[in-house]
């Protein structure tokens, strides 16, 4: 007991360490925009917010706990099967999230359709797994896990923002672009509904993070 | 580091255990899941009459204006001790035509007008499109539609579950002036939109608009015995 509390004094949860670990996440190592890591799915299901909402939510769960699961088992986790053992965790948790959304938002998950399920193979889940949980303790883990999904959620509900804006004039599926606006001539931009524009805003999201942030620059 | 029996018996366990839990949550959620999937149901037959319904009222809706249901086979003949409502047309378009169970679902709206509604089911790109079509009493003239699919091309073929391509549909005529049936045909480039048989395809959507126009005739012929059935029924209580 005496132990377990000086390790927690060592280590509060949002210690410089942990912090770290998800300012990391958010910025200077994006999954989405410095990693270049699930892009198709960013892509598929950034046309409203309220799907990419629900993706974001989805895909924060899926990595943070699958970082503590695995980082829980990898003192046990013998190497040679690995990749298939976080698969395993992978896979079991997005159907279990996949079923959960079929239950409680079943209309958002008809849109989510076949991508919650290919949440499994998002890199950003082995990535995390391979390069973090297996050589981390639990809580560090869960907070990079739950950090890099936000970084991804982050990402999406921006290229969200800008789709539906300017794709339907509208932001959570209510319209905020005034009829005047279109009695005067104004038109929703097709194009925006469409995967291409998706990835042109990333890329102007990309393009405007590594000028400002010139490390980020490969030579 | 870890011997081959340690990994057999690790793995083994692993899979077990995730097993397990998997059945556990598809188990409890199952009876959620398929209320969800049976008030969608039920707000598509409504949409196909028109009537906007929300997850919470559908139910009541649906008991309030869906009077009557009846299945019928491609003979015009009522089939009896099948239920209309958890017929799935998915698995009677598999079966061979005359052994086909067709669902009709009979609207009486609050001034007493009645409206047949029948499901359709089709191919469209990428895989099925369903919808429900209502027919005014004189089964010639629509009175709505509603499509769905499973994942057309957004912004392209999925166009069709929006409502400015759904109202086309309305007041359209599948039966010519000859008394054939000859449904309603999605085309490119319609431009007499006066014309009661076709409607405008969606510009890249065209492998889904085809497919919507092969559903309604493929789906709407079956029926058309019974509605035949049905008419002349109702002309000899007339002349009478």
């Amino acid at each position: 007991m005496e132990k377990n509390k000086e390790i927690k004094e060592k280590e509060p949860i949002f210690s410089k360490q942990n912090v770290d670990i998800i300012k990391k996440a958010l910025s200077r190592n994006n999954p989405v925009t410095v990693q270049v890591l699930g892009i198709c799915s960013s892509l598929a299901v950034t046309v409203q917010m309220k799907p990419a909402l629900v993706m974001a939510l989805s895909v924060m769960i899926v990595t943070g706990f699958s970082n503590l699961i695995i980082s829980l088992m990898r003192n046990t986790i013998p190497q040679v099967i690995r990749i298939i053992v976080q698969l395993v965790v992978i896979a079991a948790l997005v159907i279990i999230v996949d079923q959960l959304l079929k239950a409680y938002v079943y209309d958002v998950s008809k849109k989510l359709s076949v991508f919650v399920g290919l949440i499994i193979t998002n890199c950003i889940l082995m990535g995390r797994l391979e390069a973090f949980a297996m050589a981390n303790k639990p809580l560090p883990s869960f907070i990079d896990g739950l950090s890099n999904g936000m970084g991804y959620g982050i990402l999406l509900l921006i290229v969200a923002f800008f789709r539906e804006l300017l794709g339907s004039g509208k932001l959570f599926g209510a319209q905020v672009i005034p009829q005047s606006f279109y009695d005067a001539g104004y038109a929703n931009n097709g194009m925006m509904i469409l995967p291409p524009m998706a990835l042109i805003t990333i890329g102007i999201i990309i393009w405007i993070q590594r000028s400002k942030n010139r490390e980020l620059i490969e030579k | 580091m870890f011997s081959n029996k340690y990994i057999i018996i690790y793995s083994s366990l692993l899979v077990v255990i995730v097993a397990i839990a998997l059945t556990v949550v598809a188990v409890q959620l199952k009876p959620i899941q398929e209320e969800n999937i049976r008030i969608e149901k039920m707000r598509n037959i409504l949409g196909a009459v028109n009537i906007e319904t929300t997850v919470k009222d559908a139910a009541v809706l649906y008991k309030k204006y869906i009077t009557e249901t009846r299945v019928v086979n491609n003979k015009g003949q009522i089939v009896e001790n099948v239920e209309a409502f958890t017929t799935n047309l998915a698995v009677e378009l598999k079966k061979a035509a005359h052994l086909r169970n067709l669902p009709v679902y009979v609207f009486s709206s609050d001034k007493g007008e009645k409206l047949y509604i029948v499901p359709v089911r089709g191919k469209g790109l990428w895989g099925p499109v369903w919808g429900y079509i209502s027919f005014k009493s004189d089964f010639n003239t629509i009175a709505g539609a509603i499509f769905d699919h499973k994942g057309e091309t957004p912004g392209l073929g999925a166009e069709i579950d929006t409502k400015p391509f759904q109202k086309q549909f309305f007041g359209k005529k599948i039966i010519d002036n000859n008394s054939t049936f000859i449904s309603v045909k999605v085309v490119k480039g319609n431009t007499d939109r006066s014309n009661e048989h076709l409607v405008d395809a969606i510009s890249g959507g065209t492998i889904t608009s085809d497919g919507v126009s092969k559903m309604l005739f493929d789906c709407l012929k079956e029926y058309q015995m019974y509605f035949n059935k049905i008419k002349s029924e109702t002309l000899s209580v007339v002349t009478e």
